[in-house]
């Protein structure tokens, strides 16, 4: 299995490489294999694993030359981290990596002598995230190639460092190979701080003050989840002299929330909080939007915020029914609620797409904190649902933004006449996300049926009204897509869509992806994810019959129809069309009507958004500082069971 | 009831739906019109007003503000008869809702692709409406679910005792928004009833001829699945639940009748607060009561 270092090292020796080379074209080239290598790799390692018969694999028990590069690694980082620290007088900040960076090393130099354990566990949810990071992390880096240069055509102001944005991109993914693959706890402690720190790196790219205060806010909030995690694994280390993630999980599963395994488990899973972004934490991930969108992107939807749900679904079986799991059920939902009120507000297509990220992670977290196979299912639906759509919008919004110079949704007024292929994969994005009955809706159901029976009456509220808020700004995005296009400039005007070829390859793929995960939805759940539970839990729970499924997917395929019949519908004009009902005061154009002192008045249409009821500024102070609360008790509760 | 091959009652129920569910739809909606007509002191029209209305509808010429429309409406009919077949067939509660939800986006779409002001005023406050009454529906299911320990219609009709005794608070929130659903006042935001008010008709003016008809036979089958839904509260395995069930689908719908006719619209806004308020004292009640029997 030699596939498995090799998949982690191949995109670091890539990412060295595109900051060494200098020249667009050639960095271009190699950016472009690497990708596509990095997905073959995985490939080749999907196949190795079903020839095994698909069953778990344990590699590296000896590893003690690694052992010590992995400690330099987290030396290395903390350096890294202590310089920028300095030189924007962040002094703070860098304790938070000093302090547990010493302590691990310490631990690892100076204390017991650990088990012999294997380091690397591949199995189904590895596997499965492998593909993830791979596939939708490898498009969105060929996606980046075109669209910063592009980027960078308009932002004439920001200094063109495409090669430190590749390597961070590149750095980045083998990080998240290590993360989702690794068994050793203390090579996850690395792997963690990888990725919190290239998230700084991408989002402080303009080096702007607002990039620089954001990238700075990201960066705390991800190392405070990273202090966690450490004391976590040291306590766990200290007391087992084993610090392994199976280990962890066996032995939860086996305590009776007494001991240093229930208090690793809990600081691993409040980790975990930090990374997905929940509440309070969600704010470094709004302000991740000031990045160019394939870092938004890739933080958002392939990877970043995904490691934090991994690990939680991974802890499911010794979170389930222990008062861990109910503090990250409640913040889950509490997070899925609140941040699609929030999302309600927004006109800013980013800002919804990151809120929206933030709530279907609190549903994800919810699921985990629940548990149960069924709900743990519905998670892992949901993650994979969520990773190629939210991708696909990301990289989608980019280039609408491009072509267009606005992310404002009221400006996509339309925009399925205007620039067709954009706004059908828009659509087919967010139907993907939440109409089609395989994403969100399928998902809900069966966390509704987990939840009822963990009798958990705060989390079915906040799903129930959750769904409703989450149901309304998504539909109104989809409405104004495929609305006529009533404004002059936009009537007569065809949008020059400037996406260029890598892009459109990377956002062709995706929306392909998409498609068909919606209508191959039952075969995965059949051929690969009932197996994952079945690893994980031991058993597996059929969710729905499957000759419902095939009607669902009836509904579904109705649903991507919607913008084709429209578009073709927009064209189609005979004498059998009349005029939009204006009270008879039409000039001759729906575009138009006449004012009350005879003069033609433009029409305006706009959405709904509650900007007062529902906006940021009146929703997320106070519900960090409630889900701060509650982190407090509920960490208090867990402790006081031990101590 | 008992005794008979499962697979023969579903499809019963889904043949009744799907061909009896407009002619039921239509002759209450005929019967709503008399007896409010009989309420404001007039005569009202014959009980089959509703049915000729919409054969004219069919008869007129075709016109259309946009193409699309046609499409989308159609769809939003065949997913809500879809979604009426699969609860009146006995098949998983959340799912019928899960497409009635997507059925009513479609009618937003058809409402919203023409761009003009009045169907698009109509289309965002249908939004707004959605997501007023969403929460009491899913409680409903999760109020059922909770006392019969599945989302499966066949079974949660087919329980020892009425459902409504465990469930008086899912039941009133869900009547609750009902009013709403069937676009009666002080609900009748998204198409008022007398088009000489600020919005027209709403979410329908741009509607003509065939595809106004299909909106109204599509609000039919809605209605018999909310009635249907309603009828969930009283069935149980015991043959005369059914009486019990259609008595309480007449009562209901003489009350929205009632409400209808001595209330004035409220705003968007105030429906949005006051239904989530209702859902969260009646609902969230009684499901506090529930799971503390479950408890204990």
């Amino acid at each position: 299995m030699q596939v498995v270092p090799f998949l982690i090292c191949f995109p670091m020796v890539i990412a060295l490489l595109m900051f060494i080379i200098r020249a667009d074209k050639v960095r271009n080239v190699i950016a472009y294999l690497g990708a596509v290598i990095t997905m073959a790799l995985v490939g080749l390692l999907v196949v190795q694993w079903i020839q095994g018969g698909c069953a778990a694999m344990d590699l590296y028990v000896e590893t003690e030359i690694v052992d010590h590069i992995i400690l330099v690694g987290d030396l290395i980082v903390m350096v890294v981290i202590l310089i920028y620290c300095i030189k924007y007088r962040r002094f703070l900040i860098s304790l938070l990596s000093i302090v547990p960076t010493i302590i691990v090393a310490y631990v690892e130099l100076a204390g017991p002598k650990m088990t012999p354990m294997a380091h690397i566990h591949v199995d189904h949810l590895s596997i499965l995230m492998c593909l993830i990071v791979a596939v939708v992390g490898g498009l969105i880096i060929i996606y980046s190639m075109g669209y910063m240069k592009g980027y960078h055509e308009h932002h004439k102001d920001v200094q063109d460092r495409r090669h430190y944005f590749f390597m961070v991109e590149f750095l980045f993914t083998g990080a998240m190979m290590g993360f989702v693959m690794t068994d050793s706890l203390f090579w996850l402690i690395l792997f963690w701080e990888i990725t919190s720190l290239s998230s700084f790196l991408l989002i402080s790219y303009t080096r702007t003050e607002e990039a620089m205060t954001n990238a700075f806010r990201a960066l705390w909030m991800n190392l405070v989840g990273g202090v966690a995690l450490s004391i976590g694994v040291v306590l766990m280390a200290m007391a087992t002299a084993y610090p392994s993630l199976q280990g962890l999980i066996w032995m939860g599963q086996m305590d009776g929330g007494q001991s240093v395994i229930t208090l690793t488990i809990a600081f691993m899973a409040f980790a975990s909080l930090t990374k997905s972004a929940q509440m309070p934490f969600s704010t470094w991930l709004m302000g991740a939007m000031v990045a160019p969108t394939p870092s938004s992107a890739l933080l958002h939807s392939a990877t970043m915020v995904k490691a934090g749900i991994y690990i939680l679904f991974r802890l499911a079986p010794a979170m389930s029914g222990t008062a861990t799991g109910h503090m990250i059920a409640i913040i889950g939902g509490f997070t899925f609620f609140t941040a699609s009120v929030m999302a309600i507000s927004q006109t800013d297509a980013k800002k919804v797409l990151a809120l929206s990220t933030i709530s279907n992670l609190g549903l994800m977290v919810a699921c985990a904190g629940v548990g149960q196979p069924e709900a743990i299912w519905a998670g892992i639906f949901l993650m994979i649902f969520h990773a190629v759509s939210k991708s696909l919008l990301f990289l989608d919004v980019g280039a609408t933004e491009n072509s267009t110079h606005s992310r404002d949704i009221e400006s996509f007024h339309g925009l399925l006449y205007r620039a067709p292929k954009l706004a059908i994969y828009m659509f087919i994005g967010i139907v993907g996300m939440f109409l089609a009955p395989f994403g969100m809706l399928i998902s809900k159901w069966a966390a509704l049926r987990a939840v009822i029976d963990g009798n958990n009456l705060l989390l079915i509220i906040f799903i129930v009204f959750g769904s409703a808020t989450t149901a309304f700004y998504w539909t109104k995005w989809l409405g104004k897509l495929i609305s006529q296009p009533y404004r002059d400039a936009d009537v007569s005007k065809k949008i020059n869509d400037v996406t260029k070829g890598d892009e459109n390859i990377s956002i062709g793929i995706h929306a392909v992806l998409m498609v068909a995960l919606c209508v191959l939805f039952p075969v995965l759940s059949i051929f690969f994810v009932d197996p994952l539970l079945v690893e994980q839990f031991g058993q597996a729970t059929q969710a729905l019959p499957t000759g419902l499924l095939y009607i669902l997917i009836f509904t579904v395929c109705l649903v991507f129809l919607v913008p084709f019949i429209a578009r073709s519908a927009g064209k189609n004009t005979d004498k059998s069309m009349k005029m939009s009902y204006m009270n008879g005061i039409n000039t001759g154009a729906n575009t138009e009507f006449v004012d009350a002192l005879g003069n033609p008045k433009q029409l305006e249409l706009a959405n709904s958004y509650f900007v007062n009821a529902a906006g940021l500024k009146r929703w997320m102070a106070p519900c960090q500082m409630i889900a701060l609360v509650v982190l407090i008790i509920m960490m208090s509760i867990v402790l006081g069971g031990v101590v | 009831m008992m005794g008979i091959n499962p697979m023969i009652f579903k499809i019963v129920g889904i043949v009744f739906f799907i061909v009896l569910a407009p002619f039921i739809g239509g002759f209450l909606e005929g019967l709503d019109r008399k007896i409010s007509a009989r309420m404001q002191g007039r005569v009202g029209p014959p009980i089959r007003q509703p049915f000729y209305d919409v054969r004219k509808l069919l008869s007129k010429e075709k016109i259309f503000v946009n193409k699309a429309q046609g499409f989308l409406l159609a769809s939003y009919l065949v997913l809500m008869v879809f979604s009426g077949a699969m609860l009146f067939g006995g098949y998983d509660i959340l799912l019928c809702v899960f497409v009635l939800s997507t059925a009513a986006a479609f009618l937003y779409f058809a409402a919203s692709v023409t761009s003009s002001p009045y169907s698009s005023i109509g289309a965002t406050r249908e939004l707004i409406q959605m997501m007023a009454y969403e929460p009491a529906v899913l409680l409903t299911c999760v109020g059922f679910y909770l006392v019969r320990g599945s989302f499966n219609v066949q079974t949660i009709v087919q329980g020892p005792i009425a459902t409504i005794l465990y469930l008086p608070g899912f039941f009133v929130a869900f009547v609750f928004i009902m009013t709403i659903k069937m676009r009666k006042s002080p609900f009748d935001i998204s198409t008022s009833h007398h088009m000489h008010q600020e919005i027209v008709k709403g979410i329908t003016t741009d509607m003509g001829a065939r595809n106004m008809a299909i909106f109204q036979i599509t609000e039919w089958y809605e209605n018999v699945f909310l009635l249907g839904i309603v009828a969930m509260f009283f069935l149980n395995k015991n043959p005369w639940s059914l009486l019990a069930a259609i008595i309480a689908i007449l009562v209901v719908y003489f009350i929205e009748i009632v409400i209808d006719n001595t209330n004035a619209r409220i705003t968007a806004d105030h429906m949005l607060k006051l239904t989530w308020i209702v859902t969260g004292v009646t609902a969230g009640l009684n499901l506090v009561v529930l799971m503390l029997i479950r408890l204990f």
